[in-house]
């Protein structure tokens, strides 16, 4: 079974008239990257929370590793398994250092305090901010208070990671170390990503890509494959990173060009 | 002159000094179009609040139609409407109960006529796209992220300002909200005149709509050109930690590669013409793309 099954499923607010999500299936395995894009309100945060039952299912079935989120005795196991992170750095630091914010989750785990701080200072290292324990989280710039969330999200060891718009908030530097954060922890420890994103440019690293509109998963594909769909991309108000948009002008000129995703493939291609 | 900054430096907090502007020198005419960019902490957003009176600088002037904005502290409620900010995020800002009370709030205060005020309401949501008689009535709290940014907008234009400063205004925004709030920037320049300073870190928004811009570090101005000259600027723009349009950072990648393409377009389909050109030119057709 897959690390994810979304099955069938429907989501309808309290007091809303048309379904969030209507009909979604989805599967998603043990270490993928997986980007989900798609205008406002087309469902994406919806699908997101429903990952570690923040919300459940109106309609249809999600499992975790196997558990169903609609059944309670599931809910800290899911959880477990299933760390969020949100747009604002801000909403999500808690403590006044940042081992003590990294620190929460593990606290709460009731683990023994040698083995808190193992996994502080591991986590701490694997987002690039070791050696930040004792600084204050918010004298800490916008990029470094987000790999400050992702370590605490890191610290409870889960199989998966959903962000929800980590980088919308930041600067290009912080969207940069951000983003090669994600990279790490999915490339070299495994982690299965969900990247919930309104930049383009950083879903060409995902292993597929999920285009959502109007509740619906419109498409799920490799990010090659959806950046040429110009017709979906254009329906469900999305864009095509530049590199790619570029590519594909060049081409319909008559030019024979492989498939390019960003700047320095385009440019290697061409000469 | 609309603006003049004149030596400007500003220090925050006395007794632990931080200096956030430094030797500030700008002057900015009727009808531009300017895009300040520079990382976070260089001084954008302390430069932009001297420039409606938020912050009164520690030494030098601001000069609104050549009269220091300070010397009569009676005279910042004109500055302000004269000059409008859209601060980021704005939208977190809206508070009244209805779109229009939301959009009045600011010409209420300036103790204009109940007719003048609706026409005002009624002009400003027309100006950012959203229909008066559909939308007046309805809670702020009830659109959609993009449509509350617009409302925010709405409220600051509705005050008449001479220059309309936005600090990240598409931020957050998804693609076609992102798309819309830059076509409305336009509009506003171009068709009704206002003159604009844009604070951004998205390149592309710079390079298509500016028809100058700024660049700052550590409180200084470091460039200063239309988009052709400061985006010529490649190396230096690096070494702030500044990235190029992408456009841009094509052509130039391009070109150290010894395609001599033109480095100073921004459309896309302009720069692929442009390399097409270039290409059918400099190389023979059985080596195209090797």
């Amino acid at each position: 079974m897959s690390l994810i099954e979304i099955k069938d499923v429907d989501f309808l607010y309290r007091e809303q008239e048309n379904k969030a999500l209507s009909g979604v299936n989805l599967s998603i395995e043990k270490g993928e990257f997986i980007s989900i894009i798609g205008s406002n309100g087309s469902g994406k945060s919806t699908l997101a929370k429903l990952l570690n039952v923040l919300l459940v299912p109106t309609k249809g079935q999600v499992f975790v590793d196997g558990f169903d989120s609609s059944d309670p005795e599931n809910v800290w196991k899911i959880r477990q398994k299933v760390g969020m992170v949100f747009q604002n750095p801000d909403n999500q630091l808690v403590a006044t250092t940042v081992e003590d914010d990294v620190a929460f989750g593990p606290e709460n785990l009731a683990l023994p305090s040698d083995q808190i701080r193992e996994r502080v200072d591991k986590s701490l290292e694997m987002v690039g901010m070791g050696g930040y324990q004792s600084h204050p989280p918010h004298e800490l710039s916008g990029g470094q208070k987000q790999r400050i969330a992702i370590a605490g999200i890191i610290a409870m060891l889960p199989d998966c990671v959903v962000l929800d718009e980590p980088t919308a908030m930041l600067d290009p530097m912080g969207r940069k170390e951000v983003l090669k954060t994600i990279k790490y922890l999915n490339e070299e420890e495994g982690i299965t990503v969900i990247l919930i994103t309104h930049f383009m440019e950083e879903t060409i690293f995902s292993d597929r890509i999920v285009v959502m509109d109007g509740g619906e998963i419109k498409e799920i594909d490799k990010p090659a494959k959806i950046f040429q769909n110009i017709e979906l991309i254009k329906n469900a108000g999305l864009d095509v990173p530049v590199a790619v948009q570029m590519a594909n002008e060049l081409r319909s000129s008559g030019l024979n060009l492989p498939e390019v995703m960003d700047i320095e493939e385009l440019v290697n291609a061409l000469c | 002159m609309l603006v003049e900054l004149k030596d400007i430096t500003h220090v925050y907090n006395q007794y632990n000094p931080i200096v956030a502007l430094k030797d500030i020198n700008l002057s900015i005419s009727k009808h531009e179009f300017i895009g300040l960019i520079g990382h976070t902490g260089s001084g954008k957003s302390t430069l932009v609040q001297l420039l409606n009176g938020l912050i009164e600088p520690t030494s030098g002037n601001v000069l609104y139609e050549d009269e220091d904005i300070f010397s009569d502290k009676k005279r910042l409620k004109f500055i302000r409407q004269k000059v409008g900010l859209v601060f980021q995020y704005p939208e977190h800002q809206l508070f009244e109960e209805s779109i229009y009370d939301d959009i009045a709030f600011g010409p209420k205060n300036l103790g204009l006529k109940k007719e003048e005020i609706k026409n005002r309401v009624k002009e400003s949501l027309e100006l950012v796209g959203l229909d008066y008689d559909n939308f007046k009535d309805r809670s702020p709290f009830n659109l959609s992220g993009g449509q509350q940014r617009r409302v925010a907008i709405a409220g600051v234009l509705a005050l008449k300002p001479e220059i309309l400063i936005l600090d990240e205004p598409s931020a957050g925004l998804d693609p076609s909200g992102r798309n819309n709030l830059l076509e409305l920037l336009r509009h506003l320049h171009q068709d009704i005149n206002i003159t604009i300073i844009l604070i951004s870190h998205r390149m592309e928004e710079v390079a298509k709509l500016a028809t100058r811009v700024i660049v700052m570090d550590e409180g200084r101005i470091v460039l200063d050109g239309n988009p052709a000259e400061v985006f010529s600027e490649e190396k230096r723009l690096r070494e702030l930690d500044l990235d190029l349009p992408a456009v841009t950072s094509i052509l130039h990648n391009l070109k150290s590669k010894g395609l001599p393409v033109r480095t100073d377009i921004f459309d896309i389909t302009e720069a692929k013409d442009e390399i097409i050109n270039e290409l059918k030119k400099n190389v023979p057709e059985e080596k195209r793309l090797c």
